[in-house]
């Protein structure tokens, strides 16, 4: 007879197996039998978090620059509602979470007992899929599963809730089954014609665009040495969002910068003036799409993507190719060498006037700014950071709002994984606890989160994470004393009434860091913002950053309220001739 | 329009709704119901009305047939949205205009007063296959089965007959013929 495992045991068993080094995690009452174990599975590593919040950020921010999926510990109750903004944010943007929670014991579930909650029920809108256990016999086919689950197809967060008995009973254990398909739900669902369809497309086009999204990172390192091969062998300009930087090179002259409500003014012209449209991995979100009646009249579309559910749910295309972004981009490759091998030359003549029109969008330099010798200007803070670490293969991880923008513009990557942003929940406090899980998938490297001072406070308790495990994570906080972006709508939008956006009580963050033992900077003028910088680079131990920057400095160009792409508000000078009035007010 | 000052622009367009007969095979197992319902809440999705039981005890599958209305959009993201649900073996979608699909929903009417009165509804009933359930000297349980319009009006007719009580199901979907929806 084989052995008997208890389910404490069970889940690390699951987790030997699924090649877990880390977790992220919180102990409780409702997990004390796992808790009880961890000592007993040496290749796994406990990150003890601060909140339950911090461990899911972690673990994202370990699954985005890894590829692994994060996995998440936490108790009942308020351990799991704690875990559920992190969980929303994977599955917003697409993040491999698998998240085991704690629960009451069978017997009480339903009576209202000490740090019960139906945690299912809350996670079910959040999560890809979620589990409760009553079955010991269940439990590893369950967290097998909920790994299967995490990261095929369109990745996402699951949760396996487990009941403390069913931790402490006994059962055999059942290494993973080989890979089946998922239900018929994976993933390759396009043919040779739809490939051939695209070439067709593209050879006939004369202001063809790649827009491509956070599809080519999840589809991983591969996906992005594809990707560009195919923009290379086209030609084509090639524009990303938020969450696609990275797996294009930003400093190569076919990119033309980040889309969307604050992308630069050619990638946004350029998408409304485009005939092709080449969508890769990307989903028409409202803050790329602007006014959706207005987008991009004139393009045929080609969507290529993992969920057939983002096929024609924002915009209708006119070609939907099903796929993984690897293997849709590897069959176009393969078919244009084949049919058009010398596609690059012939093409060449066709797309110049597009791309004549293309510099001169970009002569008009939308991310230029007003310099100042008196005040750190934020984007200036971003320039030299990206100019003193761009050598050094960093990590970039950023909270929401101005500060974000900001550094999406004005760091430029040139290698997916680098960059881990919260951008469909956009949640603040997002930035230093996937830091923490940036650093600890790669401890060698320099990890770097560009915060605001207001979404940093609230995630802030993980610098004593950070501490506990020597991750020397660099938080750089471009402090304007305003909630920023919340500032700059007031401005644009709600005739400069700037209800609650300031903060009065700011902490110290120099002496913040001293208190959490870990290294505080400030810097105050341009001059000094350079050498501050490099103590911050020669520290290897985490620092908190206070760079105070110019309190009323807008993040331009952006689409304003209720506008296609081609009415971009350009900066200062052009907000006051495009004034956004009546109707647009109530738009954004 | 209000001036809201929301985040997101507004369509003007007004589309027209369609009636659709969604139904969707699922393993019978604990929550599966409040996933299909739960999305249908949280996307805004609307359900006239739903009739769900095991189909198949061996093979644990359960039937969930939907009546929902949308712009042919929002009826094409409905099936693909729970196609994504892990326990949904398949969607199929069909129209009520659909002649080759069969659709009925199942009433039950209560009518209470004198004989006449319970003779005259069961009469009113009679295109639909009344069956008579329960039988008093002043009472009448009466079944049928019919369309969703063709009960909506028998409980506005049965009201000068003494109906004091509707009961009545979802509706249940069938395809006409040998063929089966796979």
């Amino acid at each position: 007879m084989s052995k008997l495992y208890s389910g404490a045991e069970i889940v690390f068993k699951c987790m030997e197996d699924q090649n877990v080094d880390h977790i992220f995690g919180y102990p409780g009452g409702a997990v004390l039998p796992i808790y009880d174990e961890l000592q007993n599975f040496k290749s796994i590593k406990h990150v003890l978090v601060r909140h339950e919040q911090g461990a899911g950020h972690a673990a994202e921010g370990y699954a985005r620059s890894s590829g692994k999926p994060g996995v998440i510990l936490v108790t009942s109750g308020p351990g799991a509602t704690n875990v559920v903004t992190a969980l929303t944010d994977a599955y917003m943007d697409s993040i491999p979470l698998v998240c085991i929670s704690g629960q009451v014991p069978t017997h009480l579930i339903g009576t209202d007992a000490f740090q019960e909650c139906d945690t299912t029920g809350i996670t079910r809108p959040c999560t890809k899929h979620n589990w409760l256990v009553k079955d010991i016999n269940d439990l590893a086919d369950t967290i097998h599963k909920a790994f299967e689950v995490a990261t095929t197809g369109r990745p996402g967060p699951v949760l396996v809730d487990i009941p403390k008995d069913i931790q402490f009973q006994k059962t055999k254990y059942n290494r993973p089954k080989k890979e089946k398909k998922l239900n018929g739900k994976s993933h390759n669902h396009f043919k040779q014609n739809n490939i051939d369809e695209l070439i067709e497309l593209m050879s006939k086009s004369s202001k063809p665009i790649f827009y491509t999204g956070g599809g080519v990172i999840n589809s991983g390192p591969k996906a992005s040495e594809l990707l560009r091969e195919l923009v290379y062998a086209t030609g084509f300009p090639i524009t990303s969002t938020l969450q696609g930087l990275g797996s294009f090179p930003g400093d190569d002259n076919q990119f033309l910068g980040m889309l969307g409500m604050h992308g630069t003014y050619e990638a946004n012209n350029a998408m409304h003036d485009c005939d092709l449209m080449i969508n890769i991995g990307a989903r028409f979100d409202d803050r790329i799409t602007g006014k959706i009646d207005e987008f991009s009249p004139k393009s045929k579309k080609v969507h290529i993507d993992i969920d057939p559910s983002s096929i024609n749910k924002n915009v209708k295309v006119d070609l939907a190719i099903v796929g993984d972004v690897k293997t849709v981009l590897s069959s176009t490759l393969k078919s244009l060498k084949q049919k058009k091998s010398k596609f690059l030359n012939s093409n060449k003549q066709k797309t110049s006037k597009w791309w004549e029109k293309i510099q001169k969008w970009r002569s008009v330099r939308s991310l230029d700014y007003i310099g100042s010798e008196e005040t750190i200007k934020p984007q200036y803070a971003i320039e030299r950071l990206y100019e003193l670490t761009k050598d050094k293969d960093s990590y970039i991880t950023t909270e929401v709002g101005q500060h974000q923008m900001w550094a999406a513009q004005h760091y430029k990557f040139n290698k997916p994984n680098r960059w881990m942003t919260s951008g469909g929940l956009g949640t603040m406090g997002y930035g230093l606890p996937a830091a923490v899980g940036v650093q600890v998938a790669h401890p060698k490297k320099l990890v770097i989160d560009i915060a605001g001072e207001a979404s940093v406070l609230m995630t802030i308790q993980e610098m004593s994470t950070a501490v506990q495990y020597n991750l020397p994570i660099k938080i750089f906080i471009l402090n304007n004393q305003y909630m920023g972006m919340v500032r700059q709508w007031q401005e644009l939008l709600h005739d400069k009434n700037y209800s609650e956006s300031y903060t009065a009580a700011l902490p110290d963050f120099v002496k913040l860091a001293e208190a959490y033992n870990c290294v505080g900077i400030r810097a105050k003028t341009p001059e000094e913002l350079d050498d501050k910088i490099i103590e911050m680079l020669n520290t290897d131990r985490p620092v908190i950053f206070d760079c105070m920057v110019d309190k009323v400095e807008n993040c331009f160009p952006m689409i304003p309220s209720g506008k296609p792409h081609n009415q971009m508000i350009l900066g200062p000078k052009d907000q006051e001739s495009k004034k956004i009035t009546g109707k647009g007010k109530s738009l954004v | 329009m209000p001036n809201s000052k929301s985040a997101y622009s507004f369509s003007n367009k007004k589309e027209k709704f369609d009636t659709h007969i969604i139904v969707v095979w699922v393993d019978n197992e604990a929550g599966v119901l409040a996933r299909v319902v739960g999305l249908f809440s949280g996307r805004g999705y609307n359900i006239e009305s739903l009739a769900v039981a095991q189909v198949d005890e061996k093979l644990n599958i359960s039937r969930i047939t939907i009546v929902t209305t949308g712009t042919p959009q929002v009826v094409n993201q409905i099936k693909l949205q729970l196609r994504k649900l892990v326990p949904v073996h398949k969607v199929a979608d069909f129209k009520r205009e659909d002649k080759a699909v069969i659709f009925k929903e199942m009433a039950l009417f209560k009518i209470v007063g004198p004989n006449n009165k319970l003779e005259g509804a069961l009469k009113a009933c009679k295109k639909y296959n009344p069956v008579i359930l329960d039988k008093t000297k002043k009472s009448n349980v009466i079944q049928i089965t019919a369309l969703r319009r063709e009960i909506d009006k028998m409980s506005k007719d049965l009201k000068k007959f003494g109906l004091v009580s509707v009961s009545r199901t979802g509706a249940v979907a069938m395809t006409r013929g040998a063929d089966i929806f796979k």
